[in-house]
């Protein structure tokens, strides 16, 4: 059996993924999300040692293909549809502090 | 309204035009779209020019298409270049693809007309199409009632005639639980068989497209359209569309069907006797039905909520505010994608995020994804077992005829449960259908539910034509 999932749990994965959480919300996953993960206490107590995990069902790998250059998606029609775009490039709030 | 293959039929025999089918489409959505909310977008100028190029090649004399002149609504998850893609969601308000899925130029090839894109639950996560960010749509057949999810926009449109066909996605039952919700045919291909270029991902190891439509050879007509290789999604099936028309009449002579008990205990009264009858109709035709159970099938809904999770914790990853739609400015970069994500996403997202975030998480990968994909293992031999024993297996596709709106929308678990006999396939990869089968309460359709092994459509549509006549249609 894994640990019943804490109040703080949430708060630190909601901060993983990047959402703002309200108190209420916080207290409403955490319950919500608690019981998704009891159902799935179902699985922690099979005996499962030895067997393969599947990613793919076909077990299909390694799909490749000649390194030519292709057409691509339109820079230009692309940018247009960002939030904010400046000289050919994605635009975005700054990342580090102002320069000295 | 015409079916599609009436429509083909009628469209190069000139009894009808591509125009004259589209306009009877726009019609009947216009008749019924602010009552039910099926529609998030309706393109009338971009339906009426494919509509004319249909018409101009047959008086060219040019073959028009397998599907010329149909309408045919689109889940709005599939790209459609220039047309607003959603997902439902408020994080892609405004966006408009550059570029469309190749399911869509698939249909634009065949003849199809796309006449707009169809409400679902957000990045189709949900069970009801209640979990919109624009509303949920109402059931054609009872609109106190849910279409069911998360394709329920692409299931009302057909059920409410507005379109003969339409296509929708299915992660862990969104094609197949809205058919049995609004009467439909409504099919999960083998995974692979679709490509899924331009699917906007949820959960990309289980999302397949798949079709709706009133019959079984719509149905087919539409599969055999869009399935087939695609280089542009590497896990696609390296191998042509498969024929599957020319055998929607094969029958079930001399089959084995498994009853699976796993996929009937628990349902209501009314769905159970809907699957002995469909059993006793297969019987009728020719096939011997035994009754099988696959206790591996009860692991599936664990399996399913926390791979799913954990793959979309990861695909939305994507929506930061950067690249396309929504952005809410705030001081620095990661306080800005923290702003968009926490406004853009609804509350069933934000579970899912954070839930695969969770299972994902050091201290808890082994015991929650990492037993997952060895259940998934599991679930694969399962279905091979028994494959070993009938061809095909037969089952409910839903716990319960179509629920009232709002009857679950508190209780994440209870929406969950509804997709309880369709997740075992999704996480098999394999192929299955619901196919409508008599009444239950209410005067409510009832969907049954065939599973076939990878590859096996043909013989699934063949056996879903054998319930259809036993129904007279």
């Amino acid at each position: 059996m894994t640990p019943a999932l804490r109040r703080e749990d949430v708060a630190h994965v909601a901060r993983l993924a990047r959402l703002t959480l309200s108190e209420a919300e916080l207290d409403r996953f955490t319950e919500q999300l608690g019981q998704v993960l009891e159902h799935a206490n179902d699985m922690s107590s099979l005996d499962l040692e030895g067997v393969e995990a599947t990613s793919h069902p076909f077990g299909l790998v390694n799909v490749v293909r000649e390194d030519v250059v292709r057409p691509s998606l339109d820079r230009d029609e692309v940018l247009a549809m960002a939030p904010d775009a400046q000289d050919g490039r994605f635009a975005v709030p700054r990342i580090m502090g102002e320069a000295p | 309204m015409r079916s599609a293959e009436e429509t083909v039929r009628d469209v190069k025999s000139g009894a009808t035009s591509a125009s004259a089918e589209v306009e009877t489409a726009l019609a009947a959505i216009k008749a019924r779209n602010d009552e039910l909310h099926v529609f998030l977008y309706v393109d009338e100028e971009g339906a009426r020019r494919q509509a004319d190029s249909v018409d101009n090649a047959i008086a060219r004399g040019d073959e028009p298409g397998a599907l010329a002149g149909v309408p045919i609504a689109l889940k709005d998850n599939l790209c459609t270049r220039g047309i607003p893609t959603t997902c439902s969601s408020r994080i892609l308000e405004g966006w408009r693809p550059p570029y469309n899925a190749t399911v869509i130029d698939r249909l634009l090839a065949a003849g199809a007309v796309p006449v707009g894109k169809t409400n679902l639950d957000e990045f189709a996560m949900g069970s009801s199409t209640e979990n919109s960010a624009f509303g949920p749509t109402r059931n054609p057949l009872d609109p106190s009632r849910v279409p069911g999810g998360s394709s329920g926009g692409s299931a009302a449109a057909v059920a409410a005639d507005m379109t003969p066909i339409s296509l929708g996605s299915d992660t862990g039952g969104s094609i197949r639980q809205p058919a049995a919700l609004c009467g439909l045919i409504g099919v999960k291909p083998t995974y692979g068989l679709v490509s899924r270029y331009g699917l906007i991902a949820f959960a990309s190891s289980l999302d397949q497209i798949g079709p709706f439509a009133k019959n079984v050879t719509d149905a087919a007509m539409l599969l055999e359209v869009i399935a087939g290789h695609d280089p542009l999604d590497s896990t696609s099936l390296p191998e042509p569309s498969p024929s599957l028309v020319a055998h929607v009449n094969d029958g079930v002579a001399g089959k084995r069907v498994g009853l699976v008990r796993d996929l009937v205990d628990g349902a209501d009264e009314d769905v159970v006797r809907a699957v002995d009858e469909a059993a006793q109709a297969l019987r009728d035709a020719g096939a011997t039905v035994v009754e099988l159970s696959i206790p591996e099938f009860r692991l599936g809904l664990s399996a399913y909520y926390i791979l799913a999770p954990a793959e979309a914790s990861s695909n939305l990853a994507r929506y930061d505010g950067v690249r396309y739609g929504l952005r809410v400015d705030a001081s620095d970069v990661t306080a800005m994608n923290e702003a968009t994500r926490t406004a853009g996403f609804g509350d069933e997202v934000k579970r899912r995020i954070m839930l695969g975030t969770y299972a994902l998480s050091a201290g808890y990968y082994d015991a929650y994804y990492g037993q997952a994909l060895k259940v998934r293992t599991m679930m694969i031999d399962a279905f091979a077992r028994a494959y070993t024993q009938v061809d095909l297996l037969l089952g409910a596709t839903t716990p319960s005829v179509a629920f009232e709106l709002g009857s679950k929308t508190s209780d994440p678990m209870a929406m969950y449960l509804s997709d309880i006999f369709t997740i075992p396939t999704n996480l098999a990869g394999e192929a299955a259908l619901s196919v409508p089968f008599g009444t239950g309460e209410h005067g409510l359709p009832v969907g049954v539910q065939l599973l076939g092994p990878g590859r096996s459509e043909a013989r699934l549509f063949a056996a879903a034509r054998v319930l259809e006549i036993a129904q007279g249609r």
